[in-house]
């Protein structure tokens, strides 16, 4: 009876919504006619507001000296000195590290096959050796100390703070804001910054990459904890456990799986950094990538792009293997095993130690000049075969589609603007959306860079609602499709892990330098997070559910649209909320190819000492978009589920 | 089943490794301490990324290293970034400075953490370029006063209508905008963000024989492929540039200098000596560069190879 009346309830109240919506539009295009050039707010590129001269005149003000800070830089130096040391530096009057390629070859096989199975220590040892081969063995190492010290710190602050969001309403609410900032601020926007608190290096580096990854962990394990079943915790305490007992052994065994996905994706997020922390001098292969760029050598730039992908990959593997598998009850037999195997990783390493062939990884078999060829070749191939095509696909979707909504944003009066995005918010999303809407719009005017941030919103919705209508397309694919799936995943990870900076140079060959080859290459960044969330809720479909639509002879495609989507709406409502996040995240990386904006103006404060405050108001205008938009399709996935 | 099998090839690769490893080179054999450097230390020293500062830094280290003993720390930094070093005391030494008035001033006068170390020799060169092949096509374009004629051919998605003037990297100096409103041209500066973006749109420019006006500057290793042409604007004089939104002149010559620590000027190292007396020409720099850019030799080799070629110049940095 409910689902019935419910669905008159739909039927009755959706046409109205969309016609209000429609004339709402309507009127602001005939709006625009008449008042497009009025208080539009636009400022010059070299132009600043009094906020941001502030900003600029007190960012020495925390600086260095600060007792705290140094302690904090201090003993981050060393963790990272010191897995470097073992790693990849010679270290303590050796000429090579502590632990040659052999060694680590052998001991990250072995790990991955104590906490995982056999099949990833096979992935593990020929990852690494692929590395080697590619000739990147030191570089890898770097990255790959780097990385852990990052991770380590991540989980070591992430899995406590989000145990207490997982137990505390509170502190959730309080967190969910926080992790929000962490994750649409751009990381160009705190780098200068931490180098003033953290001087430059390693450990500036580190504690970027700790800002930018830890969010996943936290969130994840908050989500966890969460979950766990009502039921279950209050078994627990009616015999008589303590809270303490019940976190240990209740809650955070059910939760490991989840928390083991947070920790892989906080892993994804830290190596997807290392390029960018490459610009404060932090070691490794994203060295390698910018000084490529600089002399646009696709090739080297894609064989160390190449080599962050494959250290994805093997620990997206091993990490995953480790959620699934129960390792912690071995039988008799794998404990002798994996006892044997210890030894012979200890053999291996000893081995590295001591002969020059196991300690450094020998360069006779180099493939990497022969990858780097070959991906210059097909990038020239595809720019001659493509070229002119492109350009034409480009100017069309610029001319028809990008031009007119950045015209109406940013040619319309302020206030007007703002009237029509809070009133469609509260059609979307009642309160909920059209509070945060006014309050995100009202800052945003604040900022000083509106005119920039409307710029940008127009590209951001483009790129959005592509990347969603890719990666629903994808996502219902590879979910319903299990072969499908594991021939894209490797590709999808390529895209989430490959630097940015890798197919820009090929890029701005397709497109030139312009907004679209922004759009672009967002888009190539955003797609996967939402193909494999949309995929992963099409999976969590009950078989029941979509065994009685195909049993009264649904077709496939009925199938999908009315019983597979609208039961993963929330899985695709959380997913076109993390496309918007990266699409959001890339626009800096925008800037560099030809968008402007908000990407240039954070890039410019990030180079310009004049500029610093402006690029800071332009890093918090994005955050604000960020939070608006999110805030926005969160209250519209609320509302229509109470009317279904 | 698994289990035997990874047993089996667990026994046999250490069986292996054990045969194979019988006969190999220890580490620790072949070492032998390069020469100590005590008189001198070590010096930190930021590499900007262009490659013609790393040609620089190529061979600064090089000598340093080989001819002093000292132990050189390149730091791969932004220009501003690296200022910021100078106060923290993580860099000693900056090769390539190009004006930067306000952080002469913050650094040097204000927080008296710098000093000024003198020229490179190096001259720097800043204008709007084209490519050769349309100066070829349209001999009258060289001269800015044509330039409105051909607004038309240089329209993008980007321009709105007007001409495009590609601008380049956020932290290079430019005035375009005010220049393009007081020479009163039909066009508008768009930001390509990158110099990436600015060398990629050249090579096409001349590959696929597309209109492109950009803001570029010289020395800069692309020339030694494709030799741009400067549009002559109208001529630097003295003081034309005094106030920044009525410049209506070409950009100055720029003589690039070096800029170093306060703490280590005073340190007396062989090493900032060195740094001090460092001093060569546009043509050197783009000899190194072209080494590392397009023959890819390491930073290293291609200092090598330029040193032995140019005894005589390092001879004199070092006072001999």
């Amino acid at each position: 009876m409910a689902s019935i009346t419910g669905s008159v309830e739909i039927r009755v109240r959706k046409p109205r919504r969309a016609v209000i919506a429609g004339v709402l539009l309507v009127g602001w295009v005939a709006a625009w006619f008449v008042l497009s050039g009025i208080d539009t707010l636009t400022i010059g590129g070299q132009e600043t507001t009094a906020l941001h001269r502030w900003l600029t005149e007190h960012r020495d003000f925390l600086g260095s000296g600060n007792v705290v800070l140094d302690a904090i830089r201090i003993a981050v130096d060393h963790l990272v000195v010191l897995l470097q040391n073992v790693l990849s530096q010679p270290a303590y009057g050796r000429p090579v590290p502590v632990v040659g390629w052999l060694g680590v070859v052998a001991v990250a096989a072995y790990l991955a096959w104590a906490f995982g199975n056999w099949k990833v220590a096979l992935l593990a040892a020929a990852g690494l050796t692929f590395v080697g081969m590619q000739g990147l063995w030191q570089e890898t190492m770097d990255t790959l100390s780097l990385t852990i010290a990052a991770v380590a710190l991540s989980l070591l602050v992430g899995i406590p703070l989000g145990i207490w969001a997982g137990l505390s309403n509170r502190a959730f609410k309080v967190a969910t804001l926080i992790l929000d900032l962490m994750q649409t601020l751009p990381t160009f926007v705190y780098l200068a910054p931490l180098t003033l608190f953290f001087a430059i290096g390693p450990a500036a580096a580190t504690i970027a990459t700790l800002i930018y990854a830890a969010p996943p962990v936290v969130r994840l394990t908050a989500h966890a904890i969460r979950s766990v079943p009502a039921e279950s915790v209050e078994a627990a305490r009616s015999l008589g456990s303590t809270r303490g007992q019940t976190l240990m052994k209740v809650l955070l065994p059910m939760s490991r799986s989840t928390v083991v996905v947070g920790i892989n994706q906080t892993i994804m997020a830290a190596l997807s950094m290392v390029t960018v922390a490459a610009l404060i001098d932090a070691p490794g292969l994203g060295q390698t990538v910018l000084k490529a760029l600089q002399t646009l050598d696709v090739g080297v730039a894609f064989n160390a792009g190449l080599a962050i992908v494959v250290i994805a990959i093997v620990l997206d593997r091993v990490t995953t293997a480790a959620g699934d598998r129960p390792w912690r009850t071995a039988s008799v037999r794998r404990r002798v095993l994996l006892g044997a195997g210890g030894v012979a990783a200890l053999v291996a390493v000893w081995f590295s130690r001591t002969y020059v062939w196991a300690a450094e990884f020998p360069t006779g078999a180099s493939i990497g000049s022969s990858i780097a060829v070959a991906a210059s070749d097909v990038t020239t191939w595809v720019q001659d075969v493509f070229g002119g095509f492109t350009y034409g696909v480009r100017d069309a979707v610029t001319e028809g589609i990008l031009n007119p909504l950045e015209g109406l944003l940013t040619e319309s009066p302020w206030w007007l603007v703002t009237v029509v995005i809070v009133a469609l918010a509260a059609l979307l999303g009642s309160w909920r959306g059209a509070v945060p809407a006014a309050v995100c719009l009202g800052l945003l005017v604040a900022t000083g860079v509106w005119h920039d941030s409307m710029v940008t919103l127009a590209s951001t919705l483009l790129a959005t609602v592509v990347v969603v209508a890719v990666g629903i397309v994808l996502g219902v694919w590879t979910g319903r499709n299990q072969r499908a799936d594991s021939w894209l995943r490797p590709i999808l990870d390529a895209g989430q892990t490959m630097p940015p900076f890798v197919y820009l140079v090929p890029f701005l060959a397709l497109f030139g330098t312009s907004r679209f080859t922004a759009i672009a290459a967002a888009v190539v960044f955003a797609v996967p997070v939402t193909t494999k969330i949309v995929a992963d809720g099409i999976r969590a479909v009950p078989v029941a559910t979509v065994e009685a639509a195909n049993s009264v002879g649904s077709s496939s495609w009925q199938v999908i649209s009315k019983v597979q989507l609208p039961v993963a709406r929330r899985a695709i409502t959380l997913a076109v909320n993390q496309g918007l996040i990266y699409v959001l995240s890339m626009v800096v990386v925008g800037g560099l190819v030809g968008a402007g904006a908000l990407g240039y103006d954070v890039a410019a404060g990030f180079a310009q000492s004049e500029l610093y405050g402006k690029g800071l108001a332009a890093g918090l205008a994005i955050v604000l978009l960020g939070v608006m938009l999110d805030r926005i399709t969160q209250a519209a996935a609320k509302r229509t589920r109470k009317f279904s | 089943m698994t289990n035997k099998l990874l047993r089996s090839a667990g026994v046999l690769t250490a069986l292996a490794l054990a045969l194979t490893a019988c006969g190999g080179a220890k580490v620790g054999d072949a070492e032998k301490p390069a020469a100590s450097g005590k008189a001198c230390g070590t010096v930190n020293l930021t590499v900007s990324p262009w490659v013609g500062y790393e040609a620089n830094a190529a061979v600064v280290a090089y000598v340093a290293t080989k001819e002093l003993g000292c132990k050189v720390v390149k730091k791969n930094l932004k220009e501003e970034i690296a200022w910021q070093g100078f106060s923290t005391g993580e860099v000693d030494a900056n090769l390539e400075n190009w004006g930067h008035e306000d952080l002469k001033k913050k650094y040097i006068t204000d927080q008296k953490v710098a000093v000024e170390a003198g020229s490179t020799g190096v001259k720097g060169v800043i204008g709007w370029y084209v490519a050769p092949w349309m100066v070829a096509k349209y001999p009258d374009l060289k001269d800015w006063r044509n330039l409105n004629k051909y607004a038309s051919l240089f329209k993008t998605s980007e321009s709105g209508g007007k001409g495009q003037l590609l601008d380049g990297d956020p932290s290079y100096v430019t005035y375009d905008e005010a220049l393009v409103k007081n020479l009163k041209l039909d066009y508008k500066v768009v930001q390509s963000g990158s110099e990436t973006s600015l060398i990629q749109a050249f090579r096409q420019s001349e590959a696929q024989k597309k209109p492109l006006l950009a803001y570029f500057y010289e020395p800069q290793w692309l020339f030694d492929e494709l030799k741009l042409v400067k549009i002559d604007l109208p001529p630097y004089k003295a003081g034309c540039d005094a106030v920044p939104e009525k410049i209506a002149c070409d950009y100055p010559p720029y003589d690039l200098d070096k800029i170093v620590s306060k703490k280590f000027a005073d340190s007396g190292s062989p090493a900032y000596e060195l740094v001090k007396n460092f001093n060569w020409t546009n043509a050197d720099q783009n000899v190194v560069a072209k080494y590392i850019a397009e023959d890819k030799l390491t930073p290293d080799a291609a200092a090598e190879k330029w040193v032995k070629d140019n005894r005589a110049k390092v001879d004199g940095w070092l006072g001999k």
